[in-house]
């Protein structure tokens, strides 16, 4: 549990989270590793998790019938995958295939959303720090859409 | 003033678009010095005259090398030369690369799409003088994986002492095992030290943008970025006006500046 405690107060995402809070997080947190090429969600599916990426990347990647599926970004160490188990209904939006062997920490979103509400003033913790990889993602997300290289005629 | 023809040596092609294209002097005439981020007019003969940066190595005086993707009229008459074929070259012009500023510091290399070229020389340049400079962090951002660059020089920097390169493309293929994602992205993988570096950005104006406003984020002062800036250049010496921007001429006062230099310009619409 220590050694778990250190690793997540070690994430950004994390930092500067009161150390009564981080106790309550690593109550809802435990080690997992998946195998290049495996997924470790996929979109449709219930999402009751997220991960702390300690170790390889990630592909977020959007299914397209008849096509193969479209990587939208990658997602590396000490970054976090997965905002879904925050906002009903729950459910993944995207795969996450992991692109090489990865090592992470799994964080229990039902688990973790229990104790949002029963203590709200973690909950706007949490809240704050998903908002923001929110706002980064769609900034990179608008940034791609303009396309910046392509030929300006 | 007056172009002096070179022969084309090797035209190399490093995308579907983009081709490196080696020239060395004609009648004997001597050697080629010039500085990393240094641009020369191109004069394809019939056709009209081009600003490219050199991208060759400044330490091999004997050619003049030039990366060029194929976009107009010029352009691909340019890239459709054939080894021994006649150009017209004048210069080199300009301002360059501050190598001698960044002596003993970190120097961050962020490159967009075939803004890779004009800073290659700096990279020859530092690999060279490896001992003059501390370490070597390379961001390129392209397209998609077929639009990167210099794909073996970029594997081989890789390898060198103290030197990290980071790749991402916007389209990645299911093939593409590296970062998807804007060249932005890559700054929170970068190994940093802002207060002891240099940064030399290049690419579209728009990404050279967001990449110093988050450079300038990390800690990044805006008087140690430098940013090479693009506009149409004819006469390449100050004279015709056509590159103004702002009080500065790109060709005679750049193209290289620092973000303090052009960062408040950059953000008007009209310019």
């Amino acid at each position: 549990m220590e050694n778990l405690e250190r690793i997540i107060a070690d994430c950004p995402f994390f930092a500067g989270l009161d150390h009564t809070y981080l106790n309550l997080i690593v109550g809802c947190a435990s080690n997992v590793r998946f195998e290049a090429g495996s997924y470790m969600f996929k979109e449709g599916t219930p999402a009751d998790t997220f991960y702390l990426i300690r170790e390889g990347k990630v592909a977020i990647e959007i299914f397209a019938p008849h096509r193969k599926p479209i990587i939208v970004s990658t997602v590396g160490e000490g970054e976090i995958v997965g905002w879904s188990w925050l906002l009903p209904p729950y459910v993944w939006k995207f795969h996450g295939h992991a692109l090489q062997s990865v090592r992470a920490i799994a964080l229990d979103g039902k688990c973790l959303r229990a104790k949002c509400e029963e203590n709200h003033d973690l909950g706007y913790e949490i809240l704050k720090r998903v908002v923001q990889i929110v706002e980064h993602r769609l900034d990179e997300a608008r940034f791609q859409q303009v396309d910046v290289y392509a030929v300006q005629r | 003033m007056m172009p002096q023809t070179h022969s084309v040596r090797e035209v190399i092609k490093e995308t579907p678009d983009t081709f490196t294209l080696t020239l060395q002097p004609e009648n004997g005439a001597g050697a080629s010095f010039f500085q990393p981020g240094q641009f020369s007019m191109l004069w394809v003969y019939g056709v009209g005259e081009l600003p490219i940066s050199i991208s060759g190595d400044p330490g091999k005086q004997d050619r003049l090398v030039y990366t060029v993707r194929s976009v107009g009229k010029a352009t691909n008459a340019f890239v459709s030369q054939k080894p021994g074929a006649g150009v017209g070259v004048r210069g080199p012009f300009g301002i360059g690369w501050p190598v001698d500023v960044a002596r003993g510091h970190d120097l961050v290399i962020v490159a967009g799409g075939i803004g890779l070229a004009p800073l290659r020389p700096v990279i020859y340049h530092v690999l060279s003088h490896r001992a003059d400079y501390d370490r070597l962090v390379l961001i390129y951002g392209a397209r998609s994986p077929r639009d990167l660059l210099y794909r073996k020089e970029l594997a081989s920097w890789a390898r060198q002492r103290d030197t990290q390169v980071l790749i991402t493309v916007d389209y990645g293929g299911l093939s593409w095992r590296n970062h998807v994602g804007v060249v932005t992205t890559l700054l929170k993988y970068a190994r940093l030290r802002p207060a002891q570096s240099v940064a030399m950005l290049c690419g579209p104006e728009i990404m050279m943008r967001f990449v110093a406003r988050d450079l300038a984020g990390h800690g990044f002062g805006r008087s140690q970025i430098y940013l090479s800036m693009e506009r149409n250049m004819k006469c390449a010496v100050g004279f015709c006006g056509h590159c103004q921007y702002g009080p500065h001429f790109i060709c005679k006062d750049g193209p290289v500046f620092t973000y303090e230099q052009i960062g408040p310009m950059m953000d008007k619409y009209e310019l």
